[in-house]
């Protein structure tokens, strides 16, 4: 499956054509690359493979984990699971939200996906080729994939210009240009961001910036690169609330006009389900949910996703409603250790709806249709509709009840 | 900025001193010999151990030297050892200790090894075995040995920077975009450090011309240059203490002192550019806190 030397071909080509700007559209570019004498291999492997796979997804994560090795003072290591068996799919133009509490692995995620860490086991997959650690792919791979950090306030230099970050951009990525050429382009990027007058915010440094400015500068330097997937760590986490709706309209923007494929990483439900086309739900490492954002937010088919949902805040829920609801609050437990995570389900030691064998075995996936899916042992053994009948606080003080009453 | 900088009485004070002495390095001599028509090498046999007074206004030394002539020419001579080995010292803490703060790893274990080294090897007998093995020491040579074996304290502080500057965000989206080692570290890294590499430069500074003095008291020098070092060795040897002739020895170590306090007030005032924190406040800003703070009280 491991096909390493393809990706430089393809990519290089790529950084030198995407200077026609108009016309990058995949199909050409692949073609390209088949064609080329100098990558035999490419023309050959690709098309009986999978045919109908590469032109689907743009960017996957297939089964990838993280293993962080920690050494404590005496010399103790101990291996912190990060990410487990993970899998995320990116079509263009699509908008995929992971949620999931802190810690549960989606930044090591993204970072994975824009090759920050390199995965423990799985890989990363770009146009259905796996790629390659070399440094040279590398950059080949971040013409394609940009990550926009959570924080703008640390992701941009302070001692350079507005205008620095971007012209190093083209340069790095497009090299034939010139420098009025790259000054043009400057320009509409800024404005592409709503960065206007263009020619005096990219005069500015960082400090003189606001947070969503700054963001939106980042975004332009990713841009820049003409990427076709961008990774936003929660982008809009650091920033005011009442710029927050513009930054996601200016995300939605983009994929509707370039066909950017985006992966959205947030805690926020109502902003990915502003924002995206479906969700993704991790939990302490591992996806455990995911499907159609309606189909996921409106019948969530995992308690750890019914949780999430339920947990957060909604305006038309009452007062006196909302006391009862977080009653239980206390009880809802804490996120389990990654250094020693709970067997099996690594939900059962929090799930009101837990049985003998969430403890002992890890759930099969439950295909639901659509896309959907969720993996909870309640699917394997029927008890699905028990989901919808109940919220997670109601099933928790019912638990606690049936507990004291066997006592 | 640089307005900022300049406002302060500390920094203003201290940069006056170093150009002073700086243009004393450079145009000195040549004055003291034309207008004053003074040689500080020249032997006046008629004024053997004067006191400051007539044609000589810092009087003379044992030998009938005029002392003024003297000391402006060790100040080129000690200014000279100062510059080049602080640049040289400088030179090499920045091109081991940021490297091996930002790649870290394997490179940053080898060039620890070698700052640490450095650090704990003694300074001193080693720069006299080095300086008595290079017969006939000029004082590039000095500055140099200097240099060589002063550089570690300073690389040891850029590492540590280098290492918490090279996990900040900024880098790591200039690297995601493409950017290569080498730029990084000097469009990204090297930017950050420039005042702590100022403040060091001065620091190595004095360190280099008062290491001077000290390997020139200990008799470790060129003889025949004059620096503030070898007057004051010269001084030490006639026993000039004894015999009541502080005018040999006092105008050198002052011109020690001066330089060394003035390159530590530049230094406060770098520190408070580069650190907000350590800023005093400003006596508009007191001026206007107290007026602020009487006028609440009396409402």
């Amino acid at each position: 499956m491991s096909k390493p030397a393809i990706e430089t071909g393809s990519t290089d080509n790529a950084s030198t054509d995407t200077a026609s700007a108009d016309s990058t559209s995949t199909a050409t570019r692949r073609a390209r690359t088949a064609k080329d004498p100098k990558n035999p291999k490419a023309a050959k492997d690709r098309h009986p493979e999978e045919p109908a796979h590469t032109p689907e997804y743009v960017l996957e994560a297939r089964d990838v984990s993280k293993h962080f090795t920690v050494r404590g003072a005496l010399g103790r290591t101990t291996v912190v699971h990060a990410v487990e068996d993970a899998t995320v799919r990116l079509k263009p133009g699509q908008i995929l939200a992971l949620v999931g509490e802190s810690g549960s692995g989606k930044t090591t995620l993204a970072r994975m996906l824009a090759r920050f860490h390199e995965p423990t086991s799985g890989e990363i997959v770009l146009r259905g080729e796996a790629v390659s650690r070399s440094g040279r792919a590398r950059r080949g791979y971040h013409s394609e994939v940009q990550l926009i950090f959570q924080d703008p306030f640390g992701s941009l230099n302070p001692m350079h210009r507005v205008r620095y970050n971007l012209d190093r951009a083209l340069r790095l990525h497009h090299r034939h240009l010139t420098a009025a050429e790259r000054e043009e382009r400057t320009t509409q990027l800024l404005e592409r961001v709503s960065l206007t007058p263009a020619a005096e915010f990219a005069a500015k440094f960082p400090h003189e910036l606001s947070g969503g400015q700054r963001q939106r500068v980042v975004i332009a330097r990713a841009l820049a690169v003409e990427p076709k997937v961008l990774l936003g760590d929660e982008p809009i986490s650091m920033l005011d609330v009442s710029i927050r709706l513009e930054m996601l309209n200016l995300l939605q923007r983009l994929r509707t006009e370039d066909g950017l494929a985006l992966l959205y990483i947030t805690h926020d439900i109502a902003s990915a389900r502003y924002l995206c086309d479906d969700i993704a739900v991790m939990y302490a490492g591992q996806m455990v949910e995911s499907g159609p954002k309606e189909a996921v937010i409106a019948s969530p088919q995992h308690p750890y996703t019914k949780l999430l949902i339920e947990s957060s805040p909604d305006p038309e829920r009452g007062v006196g409603d909302r006391e009862a609801f977080f009653a239980g609050a206390d009880e809802l437990g804490e996120p389990p250790s990654l250094i020693d995570p709970p067997t099996g389900c690594r939900f059962h030691p929090r799930c009101p709806f837990a049985m003998k064998e969430c403890g002992e075995q890890a759930p099969p996936r439950a295909e639901l249709g659509d896309g959907h899916w969720a993996k909870c042992w309640l699917h394997a053994r029927g008890r699905a509709g028990e989901l919808a009948d109940t919220t997670h606080a109601a099933a928790t003080a019912a638990r606690r009840e049936a507990l004291q009453g066997a006592s | 900025m640089r307005t900022v900088f300049l406002r302060s009485w500390k920094v203003r004070i201290g940069l006056a001193v170093l150009v002073f002495f700086l243009l004393l390095a450079v145009f000195g001599p040549w004055l003291t010999h034309s207008v004053f028509g003074l040689d500080p090498r020249a032997n006046d046999t008629s004024a053997i151990s004067q006191s400051p007074g007539d044609g000589h206004p810092l009087g003379t030394n044992q030998y009938g030297q005029d002392m003024l002539a003297q000391v402006v020419a060790g100040a080129r001579g000690s200014m000279y050892v100062g510059v080049l080995g602080a640049v040289v010292g400088t030179a090499i803490a920045i091109l081991v200790g940021v490297p091996a703060g930002f790649y870290g790893g394997k490179v940053d274990t080898a060039l620890n090894f070698v700052t640490n080294l450095f650090l704990v090897m003694p300074t001193l007998p080693l720069v006299m075995i080095v300086a008595g093995y290079l017969q006939g020491t000029g004082l590039t040579t000095i500055a140099l040995i200097i240099g060589f074996f002063g550089w570690s304290g300073g690389a040891r502080t850029l590492r540590a920077q280098a290492m918490s500057i090279a996990n900040r965000d900024f880098v790591r989206a200039m690297r995601m975009l493409g950017e290569r080692g080498r730029r990084l570290v000097f469009a990204e890294v090297l930017p950050h450090l420039t005042g702590l590499i100022a403040s060091m430069f001065l620091h190595a500074m004095i360190g280099a011309v008062m290491a001077e003095a000290g390997l020139a008291f200990l008799g470790i020098s060129d003889s025949s240059s004059i620096s503030w070092g070898t007057m004051i060795q010269g001084a030490q040897q006639q026993s000039a203490v004894l015999r009541g002739l502080w005018w040999w020895f006092v105008p050198p170590g002052l011109c020690i002192a001066l330089i060394g306090t003035a390159a530590a007030l530049v230094n406060f005032g770098i520190d408070e550019l580069a650190n907000p924190k350590l800023r005093a406040a400003r006596p508009a800003t007191v001026r206007r806190t107290k007026q602020l703070a009487r006028t609440g009280g009396a409402a």
